[in-house]
């Protein structure tokens, strides 16, 4: 109880107050307006932040990020696009329910759903607190090595089809931070003697970069998209009724979206595809998934919504972002010399309690101003993209240039932008590089830490949880590989499907050929063989 | 128009089934690869040059350590992508999108542009200017959409510089205007 209050305490203040507010109708705004993701207004704000407190930065951003999921569904119920990436599975059956002419249910019941997802994660994780208290400090260098390892092979694991691509890209993010002056031997890396290069590469030159810019020019040079809204009719707090008839899916939905938002590298992709499928298998009616089926509605929604509070786990305990959102708040930890990991649980507890606290009152502040305020909120979703476009273009520039009013970080942003640019024209993920450049640093330095008390390479796992976390690295590779080899058979079974009988004998002719060839079917030749043997076989 | 020798155009549908599976669009996608790539051999070819080996010090410390780690997965990686990748000719396709990506020049040249003038002329009047500017180059003629992006300007402006005291240096013309006023403008515009 005192730790509660003593979190009140911290939260009490105008300017905290003010930034929630700030941070929750900002989020919805920029979740509603489809072409701006939390990304690009987090990298945006980042450098504004550093001049606020710890407490009051982190919760514009902390608010941002949990409210524009909310914001981000208006869009793909009314008109089928996906106000931020992770709202792509709420277009399945919330835009089906608006051409039923049932966008207001739709939209309360998605409110209601992440609003129970959100409220749900912050509750589950203020009572798991003490215990993160107590497994935080069992964590080293090692675990926090493996941790980071893990968080790593999961993000580019999870680009399921581009893994290859997204493994390079991450070591590419990895190369970025190791540029610059090495911090133990002081002796340049990959600086190509320019005075430019020797203080690194900055992340959040390269976040306003991948992010921001690159979305500017996206937008710049795309088309405006001509979109038709449908008037909304009945109520808006009907959702909360119909939310309560399915108690089972909201719950299982929101212990997902906690776990996995808890595991570095995961979050709301899996979250969302594990919650809808099990949503979808337990449901009496599973054939309406995908045509406006409530349930799947809500485990979309409750899923992705419990996934922002969880996400804190790995960043406050560990110190390891898991996604591309967290490891740029991370920055405002560092500007503040607050050094996230097991001491701030050990130390500072009122300060994380507080920061949930932060998260349920946002929670709260979102669903009362979307129930009065959707009938005027649903304009923004006509804004041009192209105006957008320059807006987000003379935004990043107040990113950029406020750090450190250098040219050269402009510059250097502007190439991020256009590198960003063909990443999305070739729908290839940016996040591994973000990813690889933050967990790159916290490898290197935990490594070499790690390492100095190693003697044989079996030490490094022989504590507890650094084998728990070396055995689920193997399993996730093996995993991993059984599915990579899945998909090759299945690919190779449907290219013989298609071909026709004359191809297809062909095919068994060379089967055959192949098994008689290998040591069985010298076994069967010999047995055959056995009362004619030929002069000439030969052995 | 590239040389007709150059592009290879796959008759009718006939588009494989690891085309039809690829994850994005194939266009691009090989010119990305290739550069991706040598820009890896590049830099693995430059490792002994720019990072050092040094003595008495162990194998994981070594400073040459990670880049050689991120530098290896890059070539290894980026190469096994280049060999996956499900077609491994240019097509027409490729072209257009390589102009795509040429003409995005435009828009980081409007940005540096800005960047440039900021320090000279002063936050709020080149933001008061850019803004409609680049709306007029985007198409956008009528009245109100010129006013709402001056309009974003100068929102932009009070937000970042006034009230959340943002580190961006007033414009070098500001020291023409006299005194009280100066130090205002240098402090909130």
């Amino acid at each position: 109880m005192d730790l509660i209050l003593s979190s009140i305490d911290i939260l009490a203040r105008w300017d905290v107050l003010l930034a929630l507010l700030a941070g929750s109708v900002g989020g919805v705004l920029i979740g509603a307006i489809p072409g701006v993701g939390p990304a690009v207004a987090i990298a945006i704000l980042l450098p504004a932040t550093f001049s606020m407190d710890p407490i009051v930065g982190l919760t514009v951003l902390l608010g941002i990020y949990g409210s524009s999921m909310y914001g981000g569904s208006i869009p793909a119920i009314l008109i089928n696009t996906p106000g931020t990436a992770v709202n792509a599975l709420t277009t399945y059956d919330g835009y089906p329910m608006t051409t039923r002419g049932e966008a207001r249910r739709a939209l309360s019941l998605a409110y209601s759903a992440s609003f129970f997802g959100g409220i749900f994660s912050v509750i589950c994780l203020i009572l798991f607190a003490p215990i993160l208290a107590k497994i935080a400090p069992m964590f080293g260098s090692r675990e926090i090595f493996l941790a980071a390892l893990l968080g790593l092979i999961l993000v580019v694991v999870a680009h399921r089809g581009q893994t290859l691509i997204a493994a390079a890209l991450a070591c590419f993010g990895i190369f970025l931070n190791t540029v610059g002056l090495e911090p133990v031997k002081y002796s340049k890396r990959f600086t190509f003697d320019q005075s430019w290069l020797s203080g690194g590469v900055n992340l959040i030159v390269v976040v306003l970069g991948l992010f921001a810019l690159s979305q500017a020019f996206y937008l710049l040079q795309g088309e405006d998209e001509k979109t038709r809204l449908t008037k909304l009719r009945g109520g808006m707090f009907q959702g909360l009724r119909e939310l309560i008839r399915h108690p089972r899916v909201a719950g299982v939905s929101g212990t997902f979206g906690v776990l996995m938002g808890m595991i570095p590298g995961v979050g709301e992709f899996t979250a969302q595809f594990l919650s809808y499928t099990y949503a979808q298998k337990s449901s009496k009616r599973p054939q309406d998934f995908g045509h406006g089926s409530s349930e799947g509605l809500i485990a979309a929604e409750t899923s992705n919504n419990a996934v922002p509070a969880a996400a804190m786990v790995p960043l406050l305990a560990l110190g390891i972002p898991g996604e591309a959102l967290t490891a740029m708040m991370l920055s405002v930890f560092y500007v503040h010399n607050v050094v996230p990991g097991p001491q701030l649980f050990q130390n500072d507890m009122d300060f994380v309690v507080a920061l949930y606290l932060a998260l349920l009152i946002l929670n709260v502040l979102v669903l009362v101003f979307l129930l009065f305020a959707t009938n005027q909120l649903i304009k923004v979703v006509n804004i041009p993209n192209r105006f957008l476009g320059a807006c987000i273009l003379v935004l990043s520039f107040v990113g950029v240039y406020s750090l450190r009013n250098s040219f050269t970080d402009c510059l250097i942003a502007a190439c991020f932008g256009i590198f960003g640019f063909v990443l999305k024209r070739l729908s290839i993920p940016a996040v591994p590089i973000i990813l690889g450049m933050v967990l790159g640093g916290i490898m290197e330095v935990k490594l070499r830490a790690g390492m100095a008390r190693v003697k044989t390479p079996f030490d490094f796992i022989d504590r507890p949880i650094a084998m728990i976390l070396f055995l689920m690295i193997v399993g996730v590779l093996i995993i991993h590989f059984l599915r990579v080899w899945q998909d090759h058979k299945e690919l190779k079974e449907a290219k013989w499907s298609t071909k026709h009988a004359s191809t297809n004998f062909g095919m068994h002719m060379s089967r055959r050929k192949d098994y008689l060839l290998r040591e069985r079917g010298r076994k069967v030749r010999e047995k055959h063989l056995k009362y004619n043997p030929r002069s000439t076989d030969k052995r | 128009m590239p040389p007709a020798f150059f592009c290879i155009q796959r008759p009718g549908n006939m588009s494989s089934l690891e085309e039809k599976r690829f994850k994005g669009p194939l266009r691009g996608q090989l010119l990305f690869a290739i550069v991706f790539l040598v820009a890896a051999l590049l830099l693995l070819s430059q490792l002994g040059d720019q990072t050092k080996w040094v003595k008495r010090t162990k194998f994981f410390a070594q400073p040459r350590f990670w880049p050689a780690v991120s530098i290896i997965g890059m070539v290894l990686f980026g190469g096994l992508h280049l060999w996956k990748l499900p077609r491994r000719k240019f097509d027409r396709a490729d072209f257009v999108e390589w102009r795509v990506w040429l003409f995005t020049i435009e828009w980081v040249l409007w940005f540096l542009i800005y960047v440039i003038l900021v320090p000279i002329i002063g936050y709020l009047p080149v933001t008061m200017v850019f803004m409609p500017i680049l709306m007029w180059r985007m198409g956008y003629r009528s009245k109100k959409m010129l006013w709402i992006s001056v309009f974003f300007g100068v929102a932009v402006v009070i937000l970042f510089k006034a009230l959340l005291d943002v580190k961006i240096p007033g414009g070098a013309t500001y020291e023409y205007l006299p005194g009280a006023l100066r130090s205002f403008f240098i402090l909130n515009f």
